[in-house]
């Protein structure tokens, strides 16, 4: 397995949307990798012949019936939006983004 | 310190129900204590004097005019911060959800909330639940009540070190990976997490979906169950929420508790969670411990578990990877802050990074990384998904050792509290804190630590039982058999000697 580099961190931070700084970039790639170099020894005992568990209790789709039920309150829910306008959500432009 | 908030909280509900105490007079009493302790310790991030008086009147009310009560109504209680309570703050300790009002209550609020339990505030916790000392808060550590140069655990510190310091008799935590159990072990205090999917998460703001559970923080056994009897049961709101009644714990654990002794039982003893790498204090009190329940004729057999010890390993690929994906909600868009870049244009895409740079600490940009790494394309085989190959081991582990005992026992965590800074700059010394707790997070059993020792340097340790998914009373009968067996630790806390009036005036112990 590959060392995490300064590079893949920064890479990274941009697939999570995390604007670091240089200096952070620097710190997180010298622990991060620390930490996968330790959490790499799964492929150890990882054999092709282990079926992989998602979760520890088998997950089945849950149906309900369609039925209108209480729902959480709009004004409340946009009251705690950081902006809000005309009943909805104020996004941030996103057309013409980079 | 008032006498009653020495009670456990059944004590406390036989009072009530007695009209020995009203639930005012003792509501009124938790708040003036978190009052004057709480600069000290921080356990606390919100406290919600009017609202727990106002419940604890009303259950006065009902209870006077013949009311037929749950149990535990009238008895205060905490969450940590990460359950949502309509209109009250929460923060899940974070600068990004800092002023947040949720809109909805949790269904262990609803629950606690029918039963008429005050609730008296929130609790101070590791950011998102991320931590094992609760230094990684964004409004100050939790200090431990046994000595406050200490960690409470993490990263349910806040609750664990409410419940030591009498603050308050029950609080509920959050166990991702031992955020219940291993602060209960260095505060002395109970703390379980129940087989996964027996407590409904709908309202708990996830961490890592596939492992995190609710469970009680207390300073009994009974408590723990009465608690978990409470809040368990199924919820059509939460689609793993299990659909099967919640066992008589209460009960169960009376009946060990009078008789001191469990017919036939079986306990394993994990190799690899006693041995290397655990303190000789802890080991020698876990030893110690294991000695009583042969005496009070339990049979007790080592038991190996070779995949454990890939179980960290798996955990912080398992748990990070997760957190990735539970974490992109908080987005500066539809609640919490939203910070704009102070350069170049003014996006959806650059306010999301620039929020989430200035909203999250260090631990939980560390882990949103490693997940995100660990997702990515040509790293997903090899980290993740060899992860939940280990994950399947884990379980083959835990079904194969219990064809031949009923519970597995060990030390709660490797050490006993260690010292603020000790761990902060290096994670995976922070990491190794929940080695012996995070098996059962994997495979989703039930497990917990109960305080069975004080260490030569007046530290709690804690003895953690591991029972089989749907095990839970096994567990709690075996718990209350330990807690029969130990000695009072909670009592040897120094807090109990702490009175409100020498806190007000600054002349609580700050360390040993």
């Amino acid at each position: 397995m590959s060392r995490i580099s300064t590079e893949e961190v920064a890479r990274v931070a941009g697939l999570a949307h995390i604007a670091l700084t240089p200096e952070e970039i620097e710190r997180f790639a010298g622990e991060l990798d620390v930490i996968t170099t330790s959490v790499a020894k799964v492929s150890e005992v990882a054999t092709p012949d282990v079926p992989a568990t998602s979760h520890p209790i088998p997950l089945t789709n849950v149906w309900r019936e369609d039925e209108v039920g209480e729902t959480v309150d709009r004004d409340e829910v946009l009251a705690q939006a950081p902006e809000s306008q005309d009943g909805m959500f104020l996004v941030p432009q996103i057309l013409g983004e980079d | 310190m008032k006498d009653i908030l020495t009670k456990s909280a059944l004590e406390l509900a036989d009072l009530l129900a007695a009209g020995t105490i009203t639930s005012v007079e003792l509501t009124q009493a938790c708040l003036d204590r978190i009052e004057a302790l709480n600069p000290k310790i921080n356990a606390f991030l919100h406290v919600d004097r009017e609202g727990a008086l106002a419940t604890a009147a009303d259950v006065d009310a009902r209870r006077a005019a013949g009311e037929k009560l749950h149990r535990l109504a009238g008895v205060p209680i905490a969450l940590k911060d990460n359950m949502v309570v309509r209109g009250m703050p929460t923060t899940c300790a974070s600068k990004i959800l800092q002023g947040w009002l949720p809109p909805y209550d949790a269904t262990i609020t609803v629950k606690i909330r029918q039963a008429g339990l005050p609730i008296v505030g929130k609790t101070n916790m590791d950011e998102f639940a991320m931590g094992s000392s609760t230094e990684h808060s964004a409004f100050g550590p939790t200090l431990n009540p046994w000595d406050t140069a200490r960690i409470p655990g993490g990263s349910g510190g806040g609750s664990a070190a409410a419940v030591a310091a009498f603050m308050v008799p029950l609080a509920l935590g959050s166990d991702t990976g031992g955020s219940i159990r291993q602060p209960g072990s260095v505060t002395g205090t109970v703390g379980a997490k129940p087989t996964y999917g027996a407590v409904s998460r709908y309202g708990l703001v996830a961490m890592a979906s596939s492992l995190d559970q609710i469970g009680p923080v207390t300073r009994t056994v009974a408590d723990a169950a009465a608690l978990t009897e409470l809040i368990g049961g199924h919820d059509p709101a939460d689609s793993t929420s299990l659909n099967e009644p919640v066992p008589p714990l209460v009960e169960a654990a009376r009946v060990v508790a009078e008789k001191g002794a469990i017919e036939g039982l079986r306990v394993g003893v994990v190799k690899e969670l006693s041995g290397e790498g655990y303190a000789p204090d802890v080991l020698t009190a876990f030893n110690e411990t294991v000695e009583k329940l042969r005496d009070a004729g339990a049979d007790i057999v080592e038991v190996s578990c070779p995949s454990f010890d890939y179980a960290l390993a798996a955990y912080y690929l398992i748990m990070p990877a997760e957190v990735s994906s539970n974490l992109a909600r908080f987005d500066g868009i539809r609640y919490g802050i939203r910070v704009e870049p102070t350069q170049g244009p003014v996006t959806a895409q650059r306010v999301m990074a620039a929020t989430r740079e200035a909203g999250f600490g260090d631990e939980v940009k560390r882990r949103i990384i490693l997940g995100t790494h660990v997702l990515s394309a040509g790293f997903f085989d090899a980290y993740y998904g060899s992860a939940q190959k280990v994950r399947t081991l884990i379980q083959r582990d835990f079904a194969r050792v219990f064809e031949n005992v009923d519970v597995l026992v060990s030390p709660t965590a490797p050490t006993t509290a260690f010292k603020f800074g000790d761990k902060i700059d290096d994670p995976m010394a922070m990491y190794l804190n929940d080695i012996a707790t995070i098996p059962a997070n994997l495979a989703g059993v039930p497990a917990m630590s109960v305080p069975n020792a004080v260490s030569d340097e007046g530290l709690p340790v804690g003895f953690q039982i591991i029972a089989p998914a749907h095990g839970d009373q096994r567990m709690y009968e075996v718990a209350q058999l330990v807690e029969t067996l130990s000695d009072d630790v909670v009592s040897q806390c120094p807090a109990a000697q702490w009175d409100e009036k020498s806190a007000q005036a600054g002349e609580v112990q700050e360390e040993k």
